[in-house]
């Protein structure tokens, strides 16, 4: 299974979600599909993705945030498990893609590979309730439903190849990022505020 | 070898009730809505006050660079947000300041508690204390001491100000004089 498929099975769902994403292939992949307003490429502080949506989901319980992480990436924040389990934020889907390979570094690899470290598990362990461990397209698409429906904290942990985008490059900096997706937030924020 | 042991001073340190609760009045009187907190004996009466006040959301991590992905979160979100954390807890966030925080330009008002300083007896605190100043000028984080009660609310006031105009993290160090009685 590609990482790449995935994003473009789920990428009509995220037309109104906050999305925020890890450096690297992943955020390349999202914003090659097209980027939106409200998608959030954090492309360094590696392990802070989850954090970041842990904040959104918190102080936005009317939004649905969906985190695309990696094993890299989370294994550097493995904290973020507990702090997310403590808090269990109703509006927030933490997908990790696991490829088992700092990709976007060079390829080395990561603790996951060859299933020494299974980041599922240490999910579940930190208390997180609905965990799902996937490896085929169709596991991951149901899973991801599921997600949407259950109106819970979820973790959907998804082994993926390792392989990204032959191209990087977005015609976006990244205060203008920060600058624009605030915005979005915000402007809809007030929209509903009249709304109502 | 029981005369190897080092024995370290004890002393009795109480963290000052008076002036924790000025620093939590002063919080609220800034706008402040959602604090991001690793507990720490500084903070401890702060944060008992945050955790029972239904005005505040608080929320405490397991550790400090968390903070710094919570408190951008917040920021999109729109929501004014206050991190309060130990110097030593501010060295293992750096990575998240500079590489999410000053690197997108997200503004953050950090309350450091600055243990290890000026009549600190426990050597353990003491590198963190010495070279927490150097570190703060060395990131370009603007920062100020706080050490007087009928300051400190404006100070706070202030840093949020600063914070939210310059889009920078901001740091108020909260000093022994203050917290201690």
């Amino acid at each position: 299974m590609e990482r790449a498929r995935c994003l473009e099975m789920i990428y009509p769902e995220l037309e109104d979600k906050l999305v925020v994403t890890i450096m690297g292939a992943s955020a390349q992949e999202l914003y090659n599909l097209g980027h939106r307003e409200n998608f959030f490429y954090l492309q360094h502080a590696m392990g802070l993705a989850s954090s970041i949506g842990l904040g959104l989901a918190m102080h936005l319980p009317a939004e649905r945030v969906v985190v695309l992480d990696g094993d890299g990436s989370v294994l550097m924040n493995l904290g973020t498990f507990a702090t997310l389990a403590r808090y269990r934020p109703k509006n927030l889907i933490h997908m990790v893609f696991d490829n088992g390979s700092l990709l976007s570094t060079g390829g080395f690899d990561s603790h996951t590979t060859s299933g020494i470290t299974d980041i599922a598990a240490i999910a579940r362990g930190a208390g997180i309730e609905h965990v799902a461990a996937v490896d085929t397209a169709v596991g991951f698409g149901e899973a991801f439903i599921a997600a949407l429906e259950r109106n819970d904290l979820s973790v959907i942990v998804a082994k993926v190849a390792a392989v990204g985008p032959e191209h990087y490059g977005m015609d976006l900096q990244l205060p203008e990022n920060a600058f624009r997706f605030r915005r979005w937030i915000l402007d809809r924020k007030r929209a509903a505020g009249q709304a109502s | 070898m029981i005369d190897a042991v080092i024995r370290f001073p004890t002393f009795l340190m109480t963290v000052s009730y008076d002036n924790s609760k000025i620093i939590f009045d002063g919080i609220k009187a800034a706008g402040i809505k959602s604090i991001s907190a690793l507990p720490e004996t500084w903070l401890g009466l702060l944060l008992q006050r945050a955790e029972s006040d239904p005005e505040i959301q608080l929320v405490q991590v397991a550790k400090e660079e968390e903070a710094i992905g919570i408190a951008a979160g917040a920021y999109f979100a729109g929501t004014p947000h206050l991190l309060l954390m130990q110097n030593h807890g501010f060295f293992g966030a750096i990575n998240g300041i500079v590489s999410l925080a000053q690197l997108y330009h997200v503004p953050l008002c950090m309350l450091i508690a600055l243990r290890g300083h000026w009549g600190e007896p426990y050597p353990w605190h003491t590198r963190g204390g010495i070279v927490t100043e150097a570190v703060l000028r060395a990131l370009g984080i603007p920062f100020e001491y706080a050490r007087e009660p009928n300051q400190v609310a404006k100070q706070i006031r202030e840093a949020w100000t600063f914070s939210q105009s310059s889009l920078s993290p901001v740091a108020l160090l909260l000093t022994r004089d203050l917290m201690e009685d």
